[in-house]
């Protein structure tokens, strides 16, 4: 059984290949632009190390989102059309289930997120099940970063606070969270291949390849305004 | 160049349309399946690239599907899997560029770069006999240029616009006239019925130059639009419509014909969602046979964006070897080579 992985959902960009269970190679990079010229060589880099050829594939992974809007497209994409054109499954997984993924066997709230600029994020607050598995505890959501706190500081317990755009939050989870806030590990603030395939497995495939879409989080822009005038127009 | 067949799964998504085909010997369209999304940015007046972007990521397999399945090939059977790589809108160019990436590499299939320009023009070449030299000229929503091909797979640019394309000036000027969009077929059928009565100007620009600009004309027919208003005179709207396309049709005409004359061309090709306007066929038509040049001008599935045009460049660009990697990028702005 050999399962691929695609991510470029962040600025995190890369593949992972699981062999019989074992994640036999990994390749990531961390950077702003050009996943569109990274990902199909990280994608053949995992396969010809571990000596796979695409034909020996039999089910392809993505992280669909949120996350940028370009990078998703360009994952979803890149695994859509390979899973089409090898007539095997794939699945989309949260990008922000990857990303709490990498919380391990932390217990107590895991709390992932992007920045959504003018102080929102992306977030999701997940906790470890029994079986090794992550529950949901609030679903993903795009929200202001004080909403997320202010709902996180009614619990109890230690939140451990994972994201690549920590920096720009870190005070407001300090101030409202206080010593009950605990942050991630350099090498655990965004979302790896591996991640991918281990949320991956524990999901079902999508019903069709055709199906697997981008999660934005998001509508686009001008479907916002149109709604909004649409209502307004209703209403006045 | 090689007499062998090919068979080639061609790709476009450098704009609002997600297209697949399948084409043999750049010649013969096997399958040609498009997704159009005209009716989604209808509801925006023109075309918003981040929905167009996410329409394209919905679509591509269903769309490269049923062009496969329409054609009755399978992957073994394919000689390359060709794409737009631009120019065209960013994210829209990405979805189709990865999607060419990914099914090459899943058959290890080479990989065929094609410039949209080039598909615009080989288009004629599915339905007619393209002679070298020839003079392309290529206009739509995106598009005003002027293509001087001396011979196969050679492209010279020589002439474009140097602010708005045709079809944004058609698109803006049904805007202001109340019309829907897409504007060029709005304008063209009231300008049935109107005069060229009113003087709008034609911008030549110096003397020889090839290029266009149309962005005085759609002033212009702003401010005589506004005035008329503020002045509380009625202005016939077919009028305005007639006259407005009047102009457009004589720049082009002239221009395309006195770079014609300049090149010595055999065949003059028309190209581009434009090339569907009556008026301009017309005129064209008329000044062609004058000089005696032959003018091509393909059915109208063949004008706006589509991948049998992207496949028939495909065929000319793999027999020269053009070949890309999987690290092919999308290329927004690139220029015509
Ligand atoms: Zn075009």
């Amino acid at each position: 059984m050999n399962v691929l992985a695609i991510d470029t959902a962040t600025y995190a960009s890369g593949a992972a290949l699981l062999q019989d269970g074992i994640v036999r190679s990994e390749k990531v990079t961390f950077l702003k632009k050009n996943h569109s010229i990274r990902v199909m060589p990280a994608v053949d880099h995992v396969l010809s190390e571990a000596d796979v050829t695409p034909a020996d594939l039999d089910h392809i992974i993505v992280g669909e989102g949120p996350g940028s809007y370009t990078g998703v497209r360009i994952g979803v994409t890149t695994a859509k059309s390979l899973a089409w054109a090898l007539d095997i499954p794939a699945t989309g997984v949260s990008s922000l289930e990857v990303l709490a993924e990498r919380g391990g066997m932390f217990h107590g709230r895991i709390f992932s997120f992007f920045d959504a600029r003018r102080g929102q994020v992306y977030g999701g607050v997940y906790e470890r099940d029994a079986a090794g598995g992550l529950k949901q505890v609030q679903p993903d959501a795009l929200k202001l970063m004080t909403d997320f706190t202010a709902e996180l500081a009614e619990a109890e317990g230690e939140i451990l606070c994972l994201s690549p755009d920590l920096a720009q939050h870190e005070d407001v989870l300090k101030e409202t969270l206080a010593h009950r806030a605990v942050f991630g590990r350099l090498q655990d603030m965004y979302p790896h291949p591996a991640d991918v395939l281990a949320v991956g497995m524990r999901k079902e495939a999508a019903q069709s390849v055709h199906a697997l879409a981008p999660n934005y989080g998001q509508l686009a822009e001008a479907e916002k305004k149109r709604v909004e005038a649409e209502k307004g127009g209703r209403h006045g | 160049m090689s007499e062998t067949s090919t068979l080639i799964l061609a790709i476009e998504t450098s704009c609002d349309e997600t297209a697949a085909a399948v084409i043999e010997n750049g010649r013969y369209v096997r399958a040609n399946a498009v997704a159009s999304q005209i009716e989604t940015h209808k509801l925006y007046g023109g075309v918003v690239p981040e929905i167009a972007s996410r329409q394209h990521v919905e679509q591509m397999t269903i769309v490269m599907e049923k062009a496969m399945r329409e054609a009755g090939v399978t992957f073994q059977d394919l000689t390359a899997v060709a794409v737009t790589e631009g120019p065209g809108l960013v994210g829209a160019l990405l979805v189709g560029v990865n999607a060419a990436k990914a099914v090459a590499y899943a058959h290890s299939l080479p990989l065929v770069p094609v410039h949209h320009l080039a598909g615009h023009i080989y288009a004629n070449r599915l339905v007619h006999d393209v002679k070298y030299p020839l003079l392309s000229l290529i206009v739509s929503g995106g598009h005003t240029e002027l293509v001087y091909m001396p011979e196969e797979g050679v492209y010279e640019l020589i002439g474009e616009t140097r602010d708005d394309a045709v079809g944004e000036a058609y698109d803006k000027v049904a805007r202001t006239l109340g019309l829907p969009y897409p504007g060029g077929p709005a304008v063209d059928q009231l300008a049935q019925t109107g005069e060229a009565s009113l003087e709008f100007p034609r911008a030549w620009l110096e003397e020889g130059s090839y290029d266009f600009s149309f962005s005085g004309l759609k002033s212009s027919v702003l401010n005589t639009l506004h005035n008329a208003t503020q002045r509380n005179v009625e202005l016939a709207r077919e009028d305005v419509a007639c006259s407005f396309q009047a102009s457009v049709v004589d720049v082009l005409v002239t221009k395309t014909a006195a770079a014609a004359k300049a090149y010595d061309v055999e065949q003059v090709l028309l190209a581009g969602g434009v090339a569907a306007n009556q008026t301009l066929r017309e005129a064209m038509e008329t000044k062609m046979a004058a000089e005696g040049r032959q003018l091509l001008v393909p059915p109208l599935w063949l004008c706006t964006d589509n991948a049998a045009m992207i496949g028939a460049a495909a065929d000319v660009a793999y027999r020269s070897g053009a070949r890309a990697d999987l690290d092919l990028n999308a290329k927004p702005g690139l220029a015509l080579k």
